[in-house]
């Protein structure tokens, strides 16, 4: 598989879990993705946390508008019914519960669903942004990434890097397999395409739950 | 009152060593005329307090190029090498916040709050250095108000009183700067007429504004 097809795996297989009526907040890269992915026949309302929800997918080429951006300030639409605000509802929006998920990358995620997706320290600090707001804020905490980085687990007993946020992440999602934060531990309750559950371990640092009712990614 | 004035008499009200609160997203809703400026005058050590600092040739990211800046509060600046830079070499002192605390921060201060309880936070580096406080269980960082001498704003339509029609996605942090400084000076897209914006459709009441540069068009 090459990267591109990985992140399908993981963009496709995250979209499942969005319902008709949500508002989500996708992070940049391959979060972004998911919005591809959503079934004609559900709604789901993307917020931007730079102030509006009801994003939609990037303008024809010559029709940018330069009051019109995303969180990564690339031109973007807004779909009918969408709406504007300031940053403080938006971080309202985000912090008071009224986000149903979430969707974002991760350096290192670990065993209690503690994330560090902002800064690795004497290298690159580029500041959290909005993520800690949405961890802690969001209903649902979805985090979609490439199961190692480079051969090397990023799924850890404990994570290493300054954390986003402690005990916040509900769901793992990776080209691998689906896992779920458990009061236990990861349970693993999907595989990926033509992926072991022993491939699953030896890529993993921390200590796996094999569901009874494991099942493979239905993917479409 | 004519709240209407050149941008060199705007930018007079600008010393070395003030705090300046900069509107924008990534430099979308930055009053990029009134920066210009800045950077051409070369007022110094400032302290910026503002979402981001945009890319080294777009919005206030300029002002960190050219080494005007003492101090940064900011939420992300992984989009302007040079201000990452700055702080490594320890030329330049910058605080991460996260971008909720500080939209909240800046609201406070322009709101008459003392400060106010978020969860988020808790359990980083964040949470160093502050009061945990306990509400019905749940944990809570007591985060302080924000202000600043003088608020840089940009808005779409402005009248001539400083009401302010912010074109979707420009308002972002531009309501909230307008409340928390005790100069707050908007540069305007467009400058109207008084009434030629409905009362209905004003984001940010001219009473919070003391002075409109203006106009692209």
């Amino acid at each position: 598989m090459d990267r591109q097809q990985i992140k399908e795996i993981i963009a496709k297989r995250v979209a499942l879990e969005l319902r008709d009526g949500d508002v989500v907040n996708l992070g940049i890269g391959l979060p972004t993705m998911v919005a591809n992915y959503i079934s004609d026949d559900i709604d789901v309302i993307f917020q931007s946390e730079n102030g509006f929800v009801g994003l939609g997918p990037a303008p024809k080429e010559g029709e940018e508008d330069k009051d019109l951006t995303n969180a990564g300030a690339q031109p973007v639409t807004i779909k009918a019914g969408g709406a504007f605000f300031d940053s403080s509802t938006s971080f309202a929006i985000i912090r008071g519960g009224h986000v149903d998920a979430t969707v974002l990358g991760a350096l290192q995620v670990d065993e209690k669903g503690n994330l560090a997706n902002w800064m690795i320290p004497g290298k690159m600090v580029p500041g959290m942004g909005g993520a800690m707001d949405l961890v802690v804020g969001a209903k649902k905490v979805i985090i979609a990434m490439q199961h190692t980085a480079k051969g090397k687990p990023k799924i850890l007993n404990e994570c290493t890097l300054p954390l986003t946020a402690a005990g916040q992440v509900d769901m793992i999602i990776t080209e691998m397999a689906v896992m779920k934060v458990t009061k236990d531990g990861l349970l693993v309750t999907e595989l990926g395409p033509e992926v072991s559950v022993e491939d699953v371990k030896a890529a993993t640092e921390a200590e796996l739950i094999i569901s009874e009712n494991l099942k493979r990614m239905e993917l479409k | 009152m004519n709240k209407i004035i050149s941008i060199e008499a705007a930018i007079d009200n600008i010393k070395d060593g003030m705090t300046i609160m900069i509107g924008g997203f990534l430099g979308v809703g930055t009053p990029h005329k009134i920066v210009d400026a800045l950077v051409e005058k070369g007022v110094k050590d400032l302290t910026i307090i503002a979402n981001d600092t945009a890319f080294p040739e777009i919005g206030l990211g300029k002002l960190i190029v050219n080494k005007q800046v003492k101090k940064v509060i900011a939420s992300h600046i992984g989009t302007n090498a040079e201000t990452g830079r700055q702080m490594n070499e320890k030329e330049m002192e910058v605080d991460l916040v996260p971008q909720g605390t500080l939209a909240e921060q800046v609201r406070a201060g322009g709101s008459g709050l003392g400060g106010f309880l978020t969860p988020t936070g808790i359990g980083t580096v964040v949470e160093e250095g502050k009061r945990k406080i306990e509400i019905d269980g749940k944990e809570y960082l007591l985060e302080l108000p924000l202000r600043a001498d003088v608020a840089l704003l940009a808005g779409s339509i402005v009248d001539k009183k400083g009401n302010i029609y912010y074109n979707k996605s420009t308002r972002n942090f531009n309501p909230l700067i307008a409340m928390a400084a005790d100069t707050v000076i908007v540069e305007a897209e467009e400058i109207v007429e008084i009434g030629e914006i409905d009362p209905n459709n004003v984001m940010t009441p001219g009473i919070f504004i003391d002075y409109i540069v203006g106009g692209a068009k």
